[in-house]
């Protein structure tokens, strides 16, 4: 089975996040007002092969710590979906 | 025989040369290893110099410790022998997992491109072996990423164990407990921000620079000697 997965690479609470913090500035001066809580993140996609969801979880869970992320700064929202089979 | 200096080059590292040329300087010998060469060519120490490894993808530092070098290097770090990075390297060694924390973007928001004065915190390490505790060093910093953090466990280690290296006087980028570089248990592994390769020579506004690769080149050639 193929799935079908999103990581999403978001700063640990507390750490500096200058982009967010300049969008953030940046939107009333074209009159976006009353927007706060502006974050940049990563966002990465890819495909794997496996039997099932936790199994796969567990891996990217894994690949997740050891690179997608460096886990003293950033941590990840994985998102997984299995694709459907194709059918003949 | 002169003390043999290797400077790691990966493709986007930009500040080799400046520590080539500041090694020679000082006396030494300087040799520029390539990250794909799978070893560090019998040098007496290792210094992960400034830039934009692979182009800082993903995270700065993230993709150079797979590198064929870093392998040599993390077993010549084990064998005792002298680690510097500087900057990037510096991110570098933390993402290879040879020093503790992360580099974080700069609390500031902006890029640092400024002299910054440095405050040697020990001697044990091979970057301030020559230096005085409290001595006080104006070195340039330029950096976008270089605010030092840990979560509170690896903090009280590094103050416990005698591992923060330098502190800035006048913090310029947030780093936690004002820290400019640290090292590793042992002291012979060492990342810092500033750049001491920039500060070896009155024409570039400060040789205070000299102490700190001087250290380095001393403890290379303890080691060559024992």
């Amino acid at each position: 089975m193929t799935f079908s997965i999103h990581v999403e690479v978001r700063l640990r609470p507390g750490i500096a996040d200058p982009q967010g913090a300049t969008i953030e500035r940046a939107l009333p001066t074209l009159g976006f007002d009353g927007v706060s809580g502006v974050s940049v993140g990563k966002s990465i996609r890819f495909e794997v092969e496996g039997t099932d969801e936790a199994s796969v979880r567990a891996q990217v869970d894994d690949l997740c710590d050891r690179f997608l992320t460096n886990p003293v700064i950033e941590e990840a929202v994985v998102t997984i979906e299995q694709l459907e089979q194709a059918t003949s | 025989m002169s003390v043999r200096v290797g400077v790691l080059v990966f493709p986007g590292s930009n500040c080799e040369q400046d520590v080539v040329w500041a090694v020679e300087h000082l006396g030494a010998q300087a040799e520029l290893l390539w990250h794909g060469d799978g070893s560090v060519s019998g040098v007496d120490a290792v210094v992960v110099p400034g830039g934009f490894a692979h182009g800082d993808y993903l995270r700065p530092g993230a993709i150079a410790r797979f590198s064929p070098v870093m392998e040599a290097v993390t077993e010549f770090a084990r064998g005792g022998g002298p680690v510097v990075g500087i900057c990037n390297g510096f991110q570098v060694l933390t993402e290879a997992g040879l020093l503790p924390g992360a580099l974080q973007k700069n609390a500031g928001l902006k890029f640092l491109c400024a002299p910054a004065v440095l405050e040697v915190v020990t001697t044990r390490s091979v970057l301030t072996g020559d230096a005085t505790v409290g001595q006080r060093l104006s070195v340039p910093v330029n950096h976008f990423e270089g605010n030092y953090t840990c979560d509170d466990r690896t903090l009280a280690s590094l103050r416990d164990d005698d591992c923060i290296v330098l502190r800035y006087v006048d913090n310029p980028n947030g780093s936690v407990d004002d820290i400019a570089g640290i090292c590793n248990r042992e002291g012979n592994v060492v990342g810092l921000m500033p750049h001491p390769e920039r500060a070896v020579d009155e024409l570039l506004g400060s040789a205070d620079g000299r102490v700190l690769l001087g250290s380095l080149l001393s403890a290379a050639g303890t080691s060559v000697t024992a």
